[in-house]
């Protein structure tokens, strides 16, 4: 009985101490809220952060045991749930982020995935091939690539690229080609969720369309001025189709072949890892989107003005995925 | 809250946990809901005022050609404003959005800090599955079927969304010539904090309940001698001693 009073009093004694200590908490969870939502630099800030977060914890522990159903452990179990978020916080800066990104983790990304890259880049070429035999073979079966105002185009002997800037600027036309651009590049990644097959049939579609409309404006000799106008953005165009396209596959191989780990986690693992190439992607379909708007259509550039811009471009493109690009300072 | 929400148990370095509850179909309807509503205003609203001002007179026509100074200043900063709504909002916002923020429900990693800026874009660049066929088609049913309703965007990321925690009341100070153990000062506090919202009756009925639990031989004190307003006041006073204040 007096074991049984004693312990009482005890748990009694402790829960009052406990709950002496609630101007502390109100206190840490004021700097918890406070940090949460703004920037600072002062290391006693973190400090401070750091010895509420334990006195936190420690008080909590103990509220689930002496107070388990009690609005005093609903206030502490979200004071201790935002100090943890706020103790948590990765650093938001912008700038760094990407830096980060382009210098110091696209490289390995572009080496990792360079099974991938081959295999969409063999897998668009052959598309390309096929489409390309495929019309030649069966003109008519344009019909099925091109649009009716385009083949009508062609058969009159001229580009449905010719006269463009006439039509529309080319601010307008370059901004509607990279936002399209962008677009089936991330449609491209997204659909290798269809355990690979949507970005299969992507890049295959492409390909097919590629080398058809080639086939075609061959049989009415305008192959050399198609080619002149794709150059300066192609090069750089088309590759980034199969680094995209690439992204998608390894997210559809952690889907298909997740290995030890389970599907899901496969999967959130590949997407977060080939996506930083759709970030590079992006950027480099800007500048495409932008040399098709001023340059491609513009008669004035002669052939080996696009030629130098196109591959330049393209090798500004290996740079930045090998890391030349952007080298890392010595000693990291 | 969903019932059948479980939640999200994150280990800590201190050994104890942090208990997160997972937000269910219904938050995240309610917050897309709110959300699409705002950016689809926005963006009208933009496109409205920049053909107003275009046109220079009360018409909302689109050019018959062309126009670059149209497409720069109306048609696109709307057409930004729709599309990049969720992924500008969510990095500025640290995973919440206006929507989430009405809903009570934030953006989380599954170590239940707020998501970087790579796991945020990647959770908005597969909205492209998410939305497939019609109305977040695919979304919906990946949220509904996932035992922690994610949809496929939060799959790809490591997200999920969770509840905000409601705000409770702050422990009042517990003064040390208090007669009452901390859940007895809960329940008095508790009673005292309501005590203008509840009825008359039923308040002094509850004072007289929790006093004879927690004060039984007490004395009482006199009232003011006007019935039952008299004898609340003279609980609620009792009360009050009985927290120390």
């Amino acid at each position: 009985m007096s074991v049984r009073g004693n312990g009482a009093a005890r748990e009694r004694a402790l829960t009052v101490s406990l709950m002496k200590r609630a101007a502390l908490w109100r206190d840490a969870d004021a700097r918890a809220r406070r940090l949460a939502h703004g920037r600072s630099d002062d290391a006693a800030d973190a400090t401070r952060m750091a010895d509420d977060y334990r006195l936190l914890a420690h008080d909590l522990a103990r509220v689930r045991t002496l107070l388990p159903d009690s609005r005093t452990r609903e206030y502490l179990e979200a004071a201790y749930a935002r100090a943890h978020a706020t103790l948590h916080h990765g650093a938001w800066r912008l700038g760094s982020a990407l830096l980060e990104l382009f210098r110091d983790e696209l490289p390995g990304v572009s080496a990792a995935l360079a099974p991938h890259i081959a295999w969409s880049t063999g897998i668009f070429v052959l598309t390309v091939a096929a489409g390309y035999a495929l019309v030649d073979r069966y003109p008519e079966l344009i019909a099925l690539f091109a649009s009716p105002d385009l083949i009508a185009s062609v058969e009159h002997g001229r580009l449905w690229t010719a006269g463009l800037l006439n039509v529309v600027p080319s601010s307008v036309l370059s901004v509607q080609i990279l936002a399209n651009n962008i677009v089936v590049s991330l449609i491209a990644y997204c659909a290798g969720f269809f355990f690979g097959l949507g970005t299969l049939y992507i890049l295959g579609l492409n390909g097919l369309m590629l080398g058809a409309v080639f086939a075609f404006v061959s049989r009415h000799g305008l192959a050399g001025q198609l080619a002149a106008f794709i150059v300066p953005h192609g090069c750089v165009e088309l590759s980034v189709m199969c680094l995209s396209g690439a992204a998608g596959a390894a997210v559809g191989e952690a889907l298909v072949r997740p290995g030890q780990a389970s599907r899901i986690e496969s999967f959130r693992v590949a997407a977060l890892s080939s996506g930083k190439l759709l970030a590079a992607c992006a950027v480099l379909l800007v500048g495409a989107g932008l040399i098709e708007g001023f340059v491609s259509p513009d008669p004035r550039f002669p052939l080996w003005s696009r030629i130098v811009i196109g591959v330049g471009y393209w090798a500004v493109m290996l740079a930045l995925l090998s890391g030349r690009l952007l080298p890392r300072p010595r000693g990291r | 809250m969903s019932q059948s929400a479980p939640d999200l148990t994150v280990d800590s370095v201190t050994g104890i946990d942090v208990s997160l509850a997972v937000a269910g179909p219904g938050a995240r309807s309610y917050a897309f809901l709110i959300d699409w509503h705002i950016r689809l205003i926005l963006a009208f609203a933009w496109f409205a005022f920049g053909a107003l001002l275009f046109n220079g007179r009360m018409s909302l026509a689109v050019p018959a050609t062309p126009n670059s100074r149209w497409f720069v200043l109306v048609l696109l900063p709307a057409a930004a404003i729709y599309f990049l709504y969720h992924y500008v909002l969510e990095l500025a916002m640290h995973g919440r959005t206006p929507g989430k923020r009405a809903a009570g429900v934030h953006i989380v990693t599954r170590d239940g800090s707020a998501p970087g800026v790579g796991a945020l874009l990647t959770r908005n660049v597969f909205r492209l599955i998410d939305c497939l066929p019609i109305c977040y088609g695919v979304g919906l049913v990946a949220v509904a079927v996932t035992r922690e309703h994610l949809r496929i965007g939060d799959m790809a990321a490591g997200t999920l969304l969770v509840y905000e925690r409601a705000a409770a009341a702050p422990p009042a100070e517990f003064l040390n010539h208090a007669t009452l153990d901390a859940t007895g000062m809960e329940i008095v506090q508790e009673l005292l904090a309501r005590w203008g919202a509840l009825d008359p009756e039923a308040r002094v009925a509850l004072a007289r309940r929790v006093l004879s639990r927690y004060a039984p031989g007490e004395p009482g004190e006199a009232g003011d001698g006007t019935g039952a307003t008299g004898e609340g006041e003279t609980l609620r006073r009792r009360l009050e001693r009985l927290t120390g204040a």
